[in-house]
């Protein structure tokens, strides 16, 4: 059986009186690429920033390889992290991908990619910039290495961003909305290097709308609304015999 | 014609030359040494404070807040004399009160570190609101990407929002500097030797004011066109990887 990368049991994230998660359960297995669809408000980013704790679940708990994320509570209904150490050690094995990029724009493309490796994982300079030149090439951005991110299109600041997280040698890749800010001829770069990494068995969580990655390149797909799971399952069949209603009407908008 | 050359000269000498002659060196320009020191003294001191209630007014701590927001609140709401003459006789009176606990014999504060303390206390308070603003602009996501990778507080401050912040908080930090070199003439009051205090000694003994001043006041223009010189660097060196329109 496959070591479990992510499991995620009974997850609540309140935002004052707003619910957003109300009890999601989510296993995720080394290899696993699994997308999580939803339409928008239905808490799929919030998730999945729930699980590198961005935002700390108000209850619920999160393993990353087996281990806990410690969490106490602050004060009745506010938890924070108990171990910022442990926090910060399990965010360098969890790459995230952002849908407005957030490289950094005072560095370049070759400095965003190593500052992490350096700064967070400590490695040497010269072993960095060997990661750092090996990621640039596999996202087709070697020639682009010495450019500033406000010198590069949409889509090339994303493969870069793409790069920043590989370069860490993540054990899992989070992607919110990877190509939802794109122009749509943009799209279809970024999907691409996606695939790549699906390919070589990198375990993924990556939050879209664009069903057809969700339905060829996934092993499961998981459909959120309103806080909970609607549907859960191996993309052949949710897309062919989707169970819930919501996840008709869903498709039904979005495939048109 | 050399009769009227005579007479010119001895009008300059006797409007500018001959009144400097003797005073310019040892008043004005030591003056102006003291001013700069002093500037650059308060600049330092502001940019520490300012740097610090910046951070406290954007942490999550009410107690932090609140002791920079009263900072900031009491220094804008009260004019630099008056706090320089507190800070000045207060401070006096505070150092020795303790001083007297631990058995120390009198200090007396010269007037230079209570001027630059007064001066750094004032602008530290407007680099503070300057400082906030920088740090307000930075991109709450690439922040974000800095924890997402597993950088601690200390490094996504130090290696993200600083070097983004300068750029922003630039323009303002320019104008609070270019204001803090001419609010150094207060210390005057209290018997700093500057610029403008032996200005008004040597004007005073030569019966020439006008002159003095004058001089002083092209001296503070160099001073800040200088200091313009060195900001337009800044901007530039903090600005890389931004696109001009």
């Amino acid at each position: 059986m496959a070591e479990s990368a992510i499991v995620v049991e009974d997850l609540h994230k309140s935002f004052g009186a707003l619910q957003v998660l109300k009890g999601i359960s989510l296993q995720a297995n080394e290899q696993d690429v699994v997308s999580i669809l939803g339409s928008s408000g239905s808490g799929k980013s919030t998730l999945l920033r729930c699980i590198n704790l961005l935002e700390t679940p108000t209850s619920g708990k999160v393993f990353v390889h087996g281990e806990l994320i410690k969490m106490r509570e602050k004060r009745p209904g506010e938890r924070v992290p108990e171990d910022q150490k442990q926090v910060d050690r399990i965010r360098s094995k969890l790459a995230m991908v952002f849908q407005q990029f957030n490289l950094w724009s005072h560095m370049t493309v070759l400095q965003n990619v190593t500052e992490a490796p350096i700064h967070v994982l400590k490695i040497p300079k010269k072993q960095a910039l060997e990661r750092a030149e090996a990621v640039l090439h596999k996202v087709g951005l070697y020639d682009r290495k010495d450019y500033y991110p406000a010198h590069l299109s949409g889509g090339q600041q994303q493969r870069a961003a793409i790069a920043r997280g590989l370069a860490m040698e993540p054990e899992v890749i989070l992607f919110d909305e990877p190509t939802s800010a794109l122009d749509p001829e943009l799209v279809g770069e970024v999907l691409r290097v996606m695939r790549t990494l699906a390919d070589e068995g990198r375990t993924m969580l990556v939050v879209t709308h664009e069903m057809g990655f969700a339905r060829d390149v996934s092993s499961r797909v998981m459909f959120l609304h309103q806080g909970l799971v609607e549907e859960d399952g191996p993309p052949d069949q949710i897309f062919k015999q989707p169970k819930s209603e919501r996840f008709r009407q869903f498709l039904s908008g979005s495939l048109k | 014609m050399t009769e009227l050359a005579a007479v010119l000269d001895r009008i300059l000498i006797k409007t500018l030359g001959g009144v400097l002659d003797g005073y310019l060196y040892p008043f004005i320009l030591k003056g102006m040494v003291v001013t700069v020191e002093l500037a650059l003294a308060s600049l330092a001191i502001a940019i520490v404070l300012g740097m610090i209630g910046a951070v406290a007014k954007l942490s999550n701590s009410r107690i932090a807040k609140a002791v920079a927001g009263t900072y900031t609140t009491l220094i804008r709401g009260v004019p630099g004399i008056v706090l320089m003459f507190i800070i000045f006789f207060g401070g006096q009176l505070l150092v020795n009160n303790i001083g007297d606990l631990l058995g120390w014999d009198y200090i007396e504060i010269s007037e230079f570190i209570a001027g630059s303390a007064t001066l750094g206390f004032i602008f530290g308070a407007y680099m503070t609101e300057s400082f906030r603003g920088g740090i307000l602009a930075v991109p709450r996501g690439e922040i974000e990407a800095g924890y997402t990778f597993g950088m601690t507080a200390a490094q996504v401050f130090f290696r993200i929002t600083l070097p983004q912040m300068v750029r922003h908080a630039l323009p303002s930090f320019g104008n609070n500097w270019l204001v803090l070199t001419k609010e150094t003439a207060l210390v005057s009051v209290i018997g700093l030797q500057d610029m403008v205090f032996n200005a008004s000694q040597a004007g005073g003994t030569t019966r020439q004011p006008f002159t003095f001043f004058f001089v002083v006041a092209v001296l503070y223009l160099i001073i800040t066109a200088v200091s313009k010189v060195g900001l337009r660097w800044a901007d530039r060196r903090y600005s890389v990887g931004v696109r001009r329109a």
